[in-house]
């Protein structure tokens, strides 16, 4: 018995000093470190967002555009990449626990990620002391690229609110010449936040917001607080930035209240996906929807969509794969980028490095529009598009 | 002694004060709203509309209180897992019926026949599911203290969504229209519409059929005898395991009937669908007086009908903003008030009192 | 008889078999499939997969004695291929209807290559009903095999797997002490090496047979030579160095296990509140996040530096005030459900958490405490110039608190107060006619629970420097009162024993996210059917749970 062991300690000895032996060419001169990936190791990412919970759908859907983007790109430098999904669990908490556990392992050169704005405060914090790097398919929370609150690791692909709903605003006001608007959120941060800018630029452009509402996520009919908007106004349009399960049923029963007969129905990138679509049906039909420009004749986004249906068997669950897509993208063109490869095929990739190519990033094509990165993080293309469901299908009608 | 006293004074001055307050913030509120007119001008139609939305949302409430309540008034445990068995047979039904009859057509051309095939697989499926989780979770631990199958139940909750979630997907499935239930009746110058008129007459009639069934035959009888005391129910000849097999399917087949009507008026399911109004369905029943058939479906309506007319009518009477968004605390807090003045409940019985 | 067992071999196989069917259709196995054991050997799916023909094999030869061994063999066989018929089936029925994968959506071709080890259906199904039934005779055979030989292989195959499966912990804790090419032969990029497996396989061999063959009645004996005196020093000596364990617990695990165990540290905090609220005084609370959601609101609005907090105050000022805060809401809680018991007391609790939660994302008191937007730029503790920021301090924070909440626990437990609390669980009528003053037992037993929470919501609030309402949902509330239940009711020792196995266990575990809930259900159902008095039961309720008859009167 002693001496197994002894053989297998010894063989583990002479691996070791085998593997002592394996040639260092490359020197990390980076500020705040380096991922040095051997030649025979993948290049390691993660992602952390709600795969568990109520809200799965939302971030499972921003984890299959996080893992088709690696399908799609192959070998990266020669090594292949390979995905650590972990869960931001939709809460700070989540967002904390998944983000230390990323910095513990030294492998790991990027995350995608979080899901939810609530979960990205901490998990920004961790991240840049650190020295990690992440990207956020879908926090759109203004705070987390605001100029003092900032952290130096932080970007993002998904539209910070305040565009988004200040465009929503504007488009409203001038080009659907929308005088009385009512707003209504569901107590999320993302749609309290987009109704709220919505709301305020609405007014400052002049028009008069009629109602300001709140229905809760889970609410299972919204009959009553659209019986109240209704007799507020009535409004000539209602503006509701929520998910897929409570804006379809907001879509589907403002038909049924008498008040709000040919009320323009808009909403948000919360509800741009095939499954509201079929969700909601002919009620749908005539709403507009704010977000980025979405697969019009966009061909790498055909081909994503084909990949996603084999692969996951069903249509996308959420709007954020794209932005996913275009995160995971993102990270990898700079790994490129900024990797120096050893003779072996080591991969020497610089943590400061990659944050700069990052945040250098500029004029990028992705599926959610031409990427260009500012210096607070902000990397979704400015412009914000407009389209109108009809005949079942989004058609872009602005700008 | 007189220590206590006055501690008894003192608490009972703070439940007079908490009940004052309660009634005077609703008092103040209504009047603000009607007369001052504060907030919003409804309509009487508008308010017709609130009621209608609440009504309908109660009845299937009732429907799902009902579980709890038989469950609960032969067991005395809390079977968290009830608003799951909803789901399960929903979401089954959905995928596997309506979907596939409504894209064949099928429903449009027989919506009877169509609707029946759809509500026979779903109770089948909830009361497969209900069963098979009191036969593995519950039945083992009858004679354990009561918490412990409290636990289990909330285990078999989340089992069972996440189970289904794996089973069907995480996303939204949208539930057919009917043709034939699109649009209103008119009923006495009010327009009804057609799904939530369809809804609450069959949750009515469901929930007398229930009745029937509980008080006069001879199955309801022997629910009855064990919920009173099971050893002497089985000193009778009655089969107490068979029985409570039977309560947790009745209750469960209500579910079943009570999704399908939540997907006729809500058009769509997934699989946390169950987890709110089963949550509510349980305030529901204890606000009725949990272990009260009538109890169950009193306390469902009651809850729908507030969560509706308590938002606009004295919340917004106060000026609070998103006052919808605010229907929970108003459902909650009338709880606790309805539990001060009466603690076993609208009209609960004192049994449950003794037994709790 | 034999005739019996076969039927009973049957319905075992076609039940272990419906279970792999189930994990397979909700997509466990293809995604617990990426997730190797042994680097490139054996994956954690390939193991739900293939216990199920095992464990059949095992339980249906359980009672067949040594001399039939072939019959045993027969049984296994039996069973496993009899699990293999619903795979199969579910194979088969890809061939039939393509289609299938509309409705279930997690019955890919990729689920259908796992399990037809890339072959065609047809084939496929062959080999698995092949692998299965050998996996049953397997599972068969280990009863035949001799006990001196059975355990070490079992426990060798345990560990082995085990440690595979919490290769985060392993690697964690040994990444500073090995360098980067050890890191790298020893663990892949997910789970464990071959070589690792090899030295935990013939290292956890090794220990068995040496225990066995003579380490245990060694030590034994040893035990009982010790004199009473040295028994008591012994004790001493390990409970001291369990102190300085747990004080030097942060250098071991490094920041992201520290981090899992500050969480585990809450919860025990919160814990063992709540134990005084349903384990001590018998007041079933489901809403007990509201005073966790209270301590955490305060020590935000107070010590904030962003637009919402008001005064700026200092953690160390702000921490006194937050669980003041929490136990005023608890005694106020306590009033009006004074009257209330057993579940009308745990619905109206819930419904408290609840309206805290929803007044906490409210457009109503959305100036004041930010709404959905949550509160941001919580101040971190500091003292002089040191602030605290990592796991590591944090964790001392937390220790320090637990230690404070199990030490007054205890205290509690066995004063005047603490029999009173006992008695009014056990019968509240016949307490009060004891003469216990119900209101004020009831009242402090709220408050005392809320305090606890209240502390724990304070630490939580400032650990991560911004709180969301989200963060406060039943979820929480129902964790806690499920370890403390599943650690064993009314123990304090049990609430440790509880949080770290429904709170750690599912932080190690979490890339299994998407199965979290479902494994956690899972687990939560089977420890209470294993042991329903829970994992470490205080003295009391092991008394009741051995004297049958009077369990049923137990705890409410």
């Amino acid at each position: 018995m002693k001496r197994i062991i002894f053989l297998v300690l010894f063989s583990i000895l002479m691996l070791m000093v085998l593997a002592a032996c394996g040639g260092q060419a490359l020197e990390c001169t980076d500020a705040i470190g380096c991922v040095e990936v051997a030649p025979d190791e993948p290049i390691l990412i993660a992602s952390s967002l709600v795969i568990s919970g109520p809200n799965a759908p939302l971030g499972l859907d921003s984890q299959y555009g996080v893992e088709i983007a690696i399908d799609f790109r192959g070998d990266v430098l020669g090594h292949k990449v390979e995905l650590q999904p972990e869960d931001d669990g939709c809460s700070a908490e989540g967002g904390q626990a998944s983000a230390q556990k990323v910095v513990s392992n030294p492998q790991i050169v990027a995350l995608v990620g979080t899901s939810c704005s609530g979960a990205g405060v901490p998990a920004s914090k961790i991240i840049s002391d650190a020295g990690y790097v992440m990207v956020s398919p879908s926090n759109t929370a203004p705070s987390l690229t605001d100029a003092e609150l900032h952290e130096a690791g932080y970007l993002r692909t998904a539209h910070n609110d305040k565009i988004q709903g200040a465009a929503m605003a504007n488009y409203v006001y001038n080009d659907l010449g929308i005088r009385k608007a009512a707003a209504v959120h569901d107590g999320d941060p993302y749609t309290e936040g987009l109704a709220s800018v919505f709301s305020e630029s609405f007014q400052e452009l002049g028009g008069e917001i009629v109602a300001f509402e709140a229905i809760s996520a889970d609410a299972t009919d919204v009959i009553a607080p659209l019986t109240t908007i209704a007799a507020a106004g009535p409004p000539e349009l209602i503006y509701y930035p929520v998910f897929i399960p409570l804006g379809s049923l907001i879509t589907k029963q403002a038909q049924e209240v008498d008040g709000l007969d040919g009320v323009i129905l808009a909403a948000a990138d919360g509800v741009q996906s095939p499954d509201f679509l079929t969700a909601s049906g002919d009620a749908a039909e005539g709403m507009y929807v704010s977000g980025p420009d979405l697969g019009f004749g966009n061909e790498i986004y055909d081909k994503f969509l084909g990949a996603y249906k084999e692969k996951y068997g069903t249509d996308p669950t959420a709007p954020f794969h794209a932005h996913a897509f275009d995160a995971t993208n993102m990270v990898l063109d700079a790994i490129e980028k900024v990797a120096q490869v050893g003779d072996d095929g080591t991969l020497l990739i610089g943590r400061q490095a990659l944050r700069d190519a990052l945040f250098a990033t500029s004029g990028m094509s992705g599926i959610t529009g031409t990427l260009t990165c500012d210096e607070y993080g902000d990397c979704a293309d400015a412009k914000i598009a407009v389209s109108q469901v009809q005949g079942g299908a989004f058609v872009p009608v602005w700008p | 002694m007189a220590q206590r006293f006055k501690d008894i004074d003192y608490i009972g001055l703070f439940l007079w004060l908490f009940r004052a307050a309660i009634i005077v913030i609703v008092v103040w509120g209504t009047v603000a709203k009607l007369f001052l007119g504060q907030g919003n001008a409804y309509t009487t139609k508008d308010w017709i509309n609130f009621l209608v939305a609440g009504l309908s949302q109660g009845s299937i409430f009732a429907l799902i209180a009902l579980g709890y309540t038989l469950v609960y008034g032969v067991l005395f445990m809390i079977n968290f897992a009830h608003g799951e068995f909803f789901m399960a047979g929903t979401m089954t039904a959905t995928i596997f019926v309506a979907l596939p009859l409504s894209a064949s057509g099928f429903l449009d051309k027989h919506p009877v026949i169509g609707m029946l095939a759809i509500l026979v697989v779903a109770m089948v499926v909830s009361v497969s599911v209900a069963l098979l989780t009191e036969r593995v979770a519950y039945r083992p631990l009858r004679r354990a203290p009561r918490l412990v199958p409290l636990i289990t139940a909330i285990g078999a909750s989340f089992f069972w969504q996440y189970f289904f979630a794996g089973l069907f997907g995480s996303g939204l499935i949208p539930f057919p229209e009917l043709a034939v239930l699109r649009g209103a009746w008119m009923i006495g110058g009010v327009e009804f519409l057609k799904t939530r008129a369809v809804v609450m007459i069959a949750s009515v009639i469901m929930l007398i059929g229930l009745y029937i069934f509980i008080m006069r035959t001879k199955t309801g009888t022997a629910i009855r005898a064990v919920a009173e005391d099971k050893d002497i129910a089985a000193l009778m000849g009655i089969d107490v395991d068979r029985t409570i097999s039977i309560t947790f399917a009745t209750g469960a087949a209500m579910a079943g009937v009570a999704g399908i009507l939540y997907g006729l008026v809500f058009r769509q399911v997934n699989f946390i669908m169950g987890f709110v109004p089963g949550i509510k369905a349980f305030t529901a029943a204890v606000l009725g007086g949990i272990g009260s058939i009538p109890g169950a479906a009193i306390g469902g309506f009651f809850l729908g009908v507030f969560e509706a007319i308590g938002p606009p009518l004295f919340l917004e009477g106060l000026g609070i903003p998103g006052s919808h968004q605010l229907k929970d605390v108003i459902a909650f807090t009338m709880l606790v008030l309805v539990l001060i003045f009466r603690p076993q409940g609208i009209i609960g019985e004192r049994l449950a009192e003794k037994k709790a | 008889m034999s005739q019996l067992n076969l039927r009973n071999a049957a319905r075992v196989g076609l039940l272990a078999g419906v279970v792999a069917l189930s994990v397979s259709a909700i997509g466990m196995v293809e995604s617990f499939d990426q997730r190797d054991l042994i680097t490139d050997l054996f994956t954690l799916g390939q193991l739900l997969l293939f216990s199920a023909p095992l464990v059949a094999g095992y339980m249906v030869t359980k009672g067949v004695r040594d001399a039939d061994n072939g019959a045993a063999v027969l049984l296994g066989l039996v069973s496993g291929v009899l699990t293999a018929v619903p795979p199969i089936a579910l194979i088969l029925l890809t061939l039939i209807a393509p289609n299938i994968r509309n409705a279930l959506v997690n019955v890919s071709p990729a689920l259908i290559s796992i399990l037809t080890f890339g072959a065609s259906q047809i084939i496929g199904s062959l080999i698995l009903a092949v692998i299965m039934a050998v996996l049953g005779v397997i599972g068969a055979a280990i009863h035949i095999v001799p006990e001196a030989v059975r355990k070490p292989i079992l426990y060798g195959f345990g560990w082995t797997l085990g440690l595979g499966m919490l290769s985060d912990v392993l690697l964690n804790i040994l990444r500073p002490l090995l360098g980067r090419s050890l890191v790298r032969l020893f663990f892949g990029t997910k789970g464990i090496t071959f070589v690792s497996a090899a030295i935990i396989f013939v290292l956890s061999i090794a220990i068995t047979i040496w225990w066995q063959s003579g380490g245990q009645s060694q030590y034994e004996a040893r035990k009982a030579s010790l004199s009473e005196a040295q028994a008591k020093r012994s004790r001493q000596i390990s409970i001291g160095a369990g102190i300085v364990a747990l004080l030097l617990l942060p250098l071991i695990l490094g920041t992201y296990l520290t981090e899992v165990v500050d969480n585990v540290g809450l919860f025990i905090l919160m814990g063992l509140g709540l134990n005084i609220v349903v384990g001590f005084a018998g007041l079933l609370d489901l809403g007990y996040v509201a005073f966790f959601a209270i301590g955490a609101y305060v020590m935000g609005i107070l010590t904030s530096q962003g637009d919402l907090g008001i005064i700026d105050m200092s953690f160390w000022l702000a921490l006194p005030i937050s669980v003041a805060a929490a136990v005023t809401a608890g005694v106020l809680l306590g009033m009006p459900v004074l009257r209330m018991r057993g579940d009308y007391l745990a619905i109206v609790t819930l419904g408290f958490g609840e309206i805290i939660r929803v007044m906490a994302t409210s457009d109503l008191l959305k100036p004041y405490i930010g709404g959905a937007q949550g509160i941001l730029q919580i101040a971190k503790p500091t003292s002089g110039s040191f602030t605290m920021v990592q796991p590591e301090h944090f964790y001392y924070l937390i220790l320090a608190g637990a230690g404070l909440a199990v030490f007054v626990s205890w205290r509690l437990r066995d004063s005047r107060l603490g029999r009173q609390w006992m008695a009014l669980r056990e019968d509240e009528d016949v307490a009060e006619a004891m003469g216990i003053n119900l209101v004020s037992t009831k009242l402090l037993a709220f408050g005392i629970g809320a305090a606890f929470s209240g502390l724990a919501g304070a630490i939580f609030a400032t650990r991560l420097s911004s709180i969301f309402p989200h963060s406060f949902n039943l979820l929480i509330s129902i964790n806690v009162l499920s370890l403390i239940i599943v650690g064993g009711i009314g123990s304090l020792p049990g609430v440790v024993v509880g949080a770290l196995v429904l709170v750690g266990l599912p932080e190690l575990l979490r890339e299994f996210a998407q199965y979290r809930l479902l494994l956690y259900g899972a687990l939560m159902i089977a420890m209470m059917l294993a042991r329903p008095e829970g994992l470490w039961p205080s003295s009391i309720t092991r008394r009741e749970f051995h004297a049958e008859d009077e369990v049923v009167g137990g705890v409410q």
